[in-house]
């Protein structure tokens, strides 16, 4: 027996700040160097807000690039919170290593506030990557940005609440494909980049979609300065049945 | 199961089961006890009444055929499965209050695809206050020339030796390993042989599973064998292996005469072929069966190979546990 230093026993929890930091770091990194999610919450919603603000492929009323930044937005939020969490957490489950996280002393709540730390830090990423686009295509927002945090906050939550429901219920393929499905049938129907108005009378009940309630409440926040009470509603119930559901049915394993 | 080797062995069948009690467990508390456990899947009972304790500072080894109920038995005590019946105690408390105290290599699988080992390791570090400087364990696993490998790039083997850093990186007092030399080299199989002697001599108690009874022969203290989710043997391995009778067994063509060679040897003596062209003879005493054996065959001019006079611990499986292969 060569080498080993003294394995005597020292057994102690580190203090959670530095548990939630190590952990939230390992989240961020994993987000940012996985190329299928970076292309999901970058590279697509940068390449959509591009294209459709310069090309006149879809009729909008007002200045193409105001109507486009705020949908993008809120496209870009359900990509991170929704899709990549529903993928991102699914595959750990498969792989056992939230099991394996399990064996350890990090908290389940401190594992899910680091999570929750990664998708806001990518949101701020994403938020001043697009505003940036948007101010070079010539996009003036209007509104208040503390009513931008309060809805990218709410949409966050409700997004989070249906990604992990989808993530830590199902097996690891069918949530990337259950997750990629719902992203382009909410990109499609959740007024990001076609106005809910082109859907005629089923446009009332799509309003209520959490992708619509985010993308509309940005766009009237953003193009007009209103901060609607009906989007924040419908978000904020989207975040409480979604996370309760996803803390009563979460598997771990 | 033959006739001869009845009463040999530490055998539990019924109630009450004979003891031993493991060399350590006199001097101070265990610091695991399992007590009737009973763990169900569904119809399907994995463990059914199992109990058995880890001294501490020792190395107890569970054995037992594939679906024996190893793992689910050693993830009850992990906290990752809750008990249907019976009572877990680690470390003198729940599973799930001492987590830090305790280090958990699972069976395959546990990390994360997209970070590097230094990375994986340094994270799981960072849960504990004061923990091992994760180059040194992977420095001393053989993993220096991987650290900076994504988990998902690391060979099968390399995997394991991560999973195993990953276990005692927090300077635990309990370690559960499941399955640690699995699919490994005889080099790294030699690593973690050398680190489980490590941690016995610096006071750290472990659990290990494995189907390699040379393993279990050279580091365990103590070894229990489980079948269907219950303790068929316990005991150190001098005791399982220890014998009143003398034992030799060798190899050669296959269809010997078996009765012809016992009638030779006296009425005391039993043997049988199995598999075929292995023959195994049990009687009183050691250096008269040998030099029977060798007799006999020399008027058959067969020669007997790899004569063996101890039975190993293999052996004692096998016959406990039966030679069919488990569903
Ligand atoms: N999650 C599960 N759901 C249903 N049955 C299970 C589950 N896990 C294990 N079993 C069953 O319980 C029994 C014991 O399994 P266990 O994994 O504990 O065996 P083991 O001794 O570790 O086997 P091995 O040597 O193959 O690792 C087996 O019959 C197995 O099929
Ligand atoms: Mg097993």
């Amino acid at each position: 027996m060569t080498g080993w230093p003294s394995l005597a026993p020292r057994a102690e929890a580190a203090p959670r700040t530095q548990m939630l930091r190590a952990q939230a770091r390992a989240e961020l990194t994993l987000l940012l160097r996985n190329g299928e999610q970076v292309l999901l919450t970058l590279v697509i919603p940068l390449g959509l807000l591009v294209v459709l603000s310069t090309v006149d492929v879809i009729d909008v009323t007002g200045r193409r690039v105001d109507f486009f930044v705020p949908g993008v937005l809120a496209l870009a939020v359900m990509s991170t919170a929704f899709t990549g969490q529903a993928i991102g957490t699914g595959f750990e489950r498969q792989y056992g290593v939230l099991k394996r996280l399990g064996a350890t002393p990090l908290p389940r709540s401190v594992l899910l506030l680091a999570k929750t730390l990664a998708v806001l830090a990518v949101e701020v990423l994403q938020v001043a990557l697009i505003s940036l686009v948007g101010l070079v295509l010539g996009w003036h927002p209007h509104g208040s940005f503390l009513g931008v945090v309060l809805l990218v906050v709410l949409g966050t939550a409700a997004f989070s609440g249906l990604g992990l429901l989808i993530g830590g219920t199902l097996r690891g393929l069918t949530t990337l494909a259950a997750a990629n499905l719902l992203w382009f049938v909410l990109l499609v129907l959740g007024g990001i980049v076609f106005p809910l108005s082109a859907y005629g009378g089923a446009a009332d009940a799509l309003r209520w979609l959490p992708t619509a309630a985010l993308s509309d409440g940005l766009r009237q926040l953003l193009q007009h300065g209103t901060l609607v009470g009906r989007d924040l509603l419908a978000l904020a119930l989207w975040a409480a049945a979604g996370l309760t559901a996803a803390a009563k049915l979460f598997r771990w394993e | 199961m033959t006739a001869a080797t009845q009463g040999t062995l530490t055998l539990i069948r019924g109630n009450p089961p004979p003891k031993i009690t493991p060399r350590l467990s006199a001097v101070s508390a265990p610091v695991l006890e399992v007590v009737d456990l009973v763990k169900r899947y569904g119809e399907r009972t994995a463990v059914d009444g199992l109990s058995l304790r880890v001294a501490a500072g020792s190395v107890t080894a569970l054995l037992g055929p594939n679906g024996a109920g190893k793992t689910t038995t050693v993830e009850v005590c992990e906290g990752f499965r809750t008990a249907d019946e019976g009572t877990v105690t680690v470390l003198g408390g729940s599973p799930a209050g001492v987590r830090h105290r305790v280090g958990v290599m699972p069976q395959g699988g546990g990390g994360y695809p997209g970070l590097r080992a230094e990375e994986l390791l340094g994270l799981f570090s960072r849960f504990y206050a004061h923990p091992h400087d994760p180059r040194q364990l992977l420095e001393l696993l053989g993993l220096a020339d991987v650290a900076r490998t994504p988990y998902r790039r690391l060979s099968g083997g390399q995997q394991q030796r991560l999973s195993l850093a990953m276990a005692v990186v927090g300077r635990p007092e309990l370690v559960f390993l499941d399955e640690p030399t699995a699919g490994l080299d005889p080099q790294a199989r030699r690593a973690t042989w050398d680190l489980v002697e490590a941690l016995r001599a610096d006071g750290v108690s472990v659990l290990l599973t494995t189907h390699l009874m040379d393993e279990a022969e050279h580091l365990a203290d103590d070894v229990v064998v489980i079948d269907h989710g219950r303790v068929v043997a316990h005991g150190t391995v001098p005791e399982l292996t220890a014998s009143s009778q003398a034992f030799v067994r060798f190899t050669g063509p296959a269809g010997l005469d078996v009765e012809d060679l016992l009638r030779s040897l006296g009425a005391d003596c039993v043997g049988k072929e199995s598999p075929a062209g292995t023959y195994l003879v049990e009687g009183p005493d050691g250096p008269q069966l040998l030099a029977g054996v060798t007799a006999w065959c020399a008027t058959r001019g067969v020669l007997p190979e790899g004569l063996q006079t101890r039975r190993t611990l293999e052996d004692v499986f096998l016959d406990l546990t039966g030679r069919e292969l488990r569903r």
